[in-house]
């Protein structure tokens, strides 16, 4: 059987865990699509530390004979992992969007040289359609 | 077939080499505008294709080659540009080689045309054994994946029509991008002819690529190969269809 230090201390850390995420979305430090995650991580982890005769049962299916909490840190170590490789996603896409951005900087930026400095310059300053629309699909 | 051609210089540091990659350009044809995509250099890069006659469109901070040479796809076709010619920024592909290129174009034989250092009779060309090893490994393995001989898929000496330019100012890969470009634009049904060519040495610093480098290049670009084939392609929207 668990100790019930550690049910309390593993549920008071959980019980922080919620808070402090709900917080960050109140403050608005946090967008709740990546605070979706950690409140899971939370609630999950509160249940495994309050619902004692459930960690125990988990622990028997799974083999777990010795110590029970130990299925606190596996379901912890899951949590974390999927939180970092939804991060690894969104670098992903922040990353092709810096990219797209950057490039348009550029292209706009020698658009705008063209018209102030050099009218014999061979850039066309009419033309953006095309590349805003492409732009545009990139993003849907 | 004669229209507006551009051609799409991507620079990183190049201060010495590009003044001369341009005048050498607008020598071989006035006709051809240069657009020197400067990849957030450090040095007077931008400044010393502007006074020999490009247009610089300078990033705002280095994006690495694949996304510097889409930036100037994506000008190309912005600017409605009927063709687009590539050339590496240090000076190692000589303009007067370009009448090898764009003819197949001309033609219409072709949608993609590039040089390749290994095609043909020519062979004087002899990187460093990693480097070798590397461009070896990835012709014969672009080879079978898109049925098709191509010799040498690290060139960056190419010369493209409307649709290639479309396919790749839409998605063109990163680091080391000539290789999955290659793959990209078969799977997307562009037909990519070779021609022999010579390249000379470079003019100034080095080869951004040394051995480890290398090695990890080619692991992640072999990656990037197979999720390449794997993954759902993104069309272009204008004019691909054949």
């Amino acid at each position: 059987m668990t100790p019930v230090r550690i049910s309390i201390a593993a549920a008071i850390g959980s019980i922080l865990l919620i808070l402090i995420v709900l917080e960050l979305i109140r403050g608005r430090r946090l967008k709740e699509r990546y605070a979706l995650l950690w409140l899971a991580t939370g609630v999950v982890l509160l249940v495994l530390s309050a619902w004692r005769g459930g960690l125990n049962t988990i622990a028997g299916w799974l083999g777990v004979s010795g110590y029970p909490p130990a299925i606190l840190f596996a379901a912890a170590i899951m949590f974390v992992i999927a939180v970092l490789l939804h991060y690894s996603t969104v670098l992903s896409k922040l990353t092709d969007d810096n990219v797209l951005l950057a490039q348009e900087v550029a292209l706009l930026r020698a658009r705008v040289d063209a018209l102030e400095t050099r009218p014999d310059s061979p850039v066309r300053v009419g033309r953006g359609r095309e590349a805003s629309q492409l732009a545009q699909q990139d993003h849907e | 077939m004669s229209g507006r051609i551009v051609a799409v210089v991507p620079a990183f540091d190049e201060e010495e080499a590009i003044g001369p990659v341009v005048t050498g350009i607008r020598e071989f044809d006035p006709g051809i505008d240069v657009v020197v995509v400067d990849d957030g250099s450090g040095d007077g890069t931008a400044k010393a294709a502007a006074a020999a006659g490009a247009v610089v469109v300078s990033l705002p901070f280095n994006l690495g080659i694949g996304a510097a040479v889409q930036t100037g796809f994506r000008y190309a076709l912005e600017q409605g540009y009927d063709l687009a010619v590539r050339l590496d920024g240090d000076g190692q592909h000589d303009p007067a080689e370009l009448t090898k290129l764009l003819a197949p174009l001309a033609r219409d034989e072709a949608d993609v045309v590039t040089g390749s250092r290994f095609h043909g009779e020519n062979g004087s060309y002899r990187p460093p054994l990693g480097r070798r090893l590397g461009i070896t490994w990835f012709a014969k393995l672009v080879s079978l994946l898109a049925r098709q001989r191509v010799t040498d898929t690290t060139s960056g000496f190419q010369a493209l029509n409307r649709p290639a330019i479309a396919l790749f100012a839409r998605d063109y890969p990163s680091d080391y991008p000539e290789v999955e470009a290659t793959v990209l634009l078969l799977k997307h049904r562009l037909r990519l002819l070779e021609v022999p060519v010579e390249m000379r040495e470079r003019e100034t610093g080095s080869s951004s690529i040394t051995f480890l480098r290398s090695l990890y290049y080619a692991v992640k670009v072999t990656l990037a190969l197979f999720v390449g084939i794997a993954r759902r392609s993104a069309v272009p929207t204008e004019e691909t269809h054949r």
